[in-house]
């Protein structure tokens, strides 16, 4: 699923890296533990989140993660939406609650991602 | 024989910035993607990387991290002044925490930082015994 299709299907416009809607991923995680994401994320993912802190970034840039999606109408500050632009991280940001979310990406075609256990 | 350090990175790490806590990881795997390191490689440097030197914000009066980079492996030591470690296999042992509600807010402090870091190196070594430090060596080998 590219960014531009999660976009249009949660109804939400980009805060960053808006020249990237044409990433394709395939699998998602969603956690608000970051120890979680270290340990168990494996393939390119979206990763959906409630936790808007700068701890979200620096994970998803050891992991690779192309996209953040954070959930209940959270907005992140200044520089966390920074270190996201340096990093080419994409971030959206929906009222939707994660369980929402999840469901919505997951019936589009998403799939969860395959953990290291 | 003494062996051949390719390199060495080193980074002071400072107790309870959270802001600037990862910085270190971050440097540490821009370095490697420069030296043309394997994505699986570094992606486990990170994770561990990043764990220990989240613990060193976390749990820490301060310290610093340190990479080696031979031709085998790599070594990543996280090293603190304390207060030591009390029981080592307790805090090996997935989902025992002794973290402060900031760190949690922080998304850590689920009790996974040493278990993941044991999970991800192919050696790890603890050393907070003597006195009140606490060294930890970690290698990944190629």
């Amino acid at each position: 699923m590219k960014i531009r299709e999660i976009k249009e299907l949660l109804n939400i416009e980009p805060i960053t890296c808006s020249d990237k809607q044409d990433v394709d991923i395939k699998y998602a995680f969603a956690s608000d533990l970051m120890s979680d994401v270290l340990a168990l994320v494996n393939n390119d993912v979206v990763l959906i989140t409630g936790l808007i802190n700068i701890q979200t970034i620096r994970t998803a840039e050891m992991k690779d993660i192309k996209c953040i999606i954070f959930v209940r109408g959270k907005v992140p500050d200044e520089n966390v939406i920074e270190l996201a632009k340096q990093n080419d991280i994409c971030i959206l940001c929906t009222k939707q609650i994660m369980f929402n979310t999840c469901g919505l990406l997951y019936s589009s075609g998403l799939q969860g991602a395959e953990i290291n256990k | 024989m003494i062996e051949n350090e390719a390199i060495k990175l080193h980074y002071d790490i400072i107790s309870g910035d959270y802001l600037k806590g990862g910085e270190a990881s971050s440097n540490i795997k821009k370095a490697l993607m420069q030296l043309g390191i394997g994505n699986s490689i570094i992606r486990r440097v990170c994770v561990a990387s990043y764990e220990a030197e989240m613990n060193i914000v976390i749990h820490s009066y301060g310290g610093y991290m340190e990479v080696k980079i031979y031709e085998d492996r790599i070594e990543i030591i996280a090293a603190d002044t304390g207060p030591e470690i009390k029981d080592i296999k307790l805090a090996l042992t997935e989902g025992y925490s002794t973290a402060t509600e900031g760190a949690r807010e922080m998304g850590f402090g689920a009790g996974m930082g040493l278990p993941n870091i044991k999970n991800t190196c192919d050696d790890l070594q603890i050393d907070s015994a003597h006195g009140d430090n606490t060294i930890i060596t970690m290698k990944i080998y190629f």
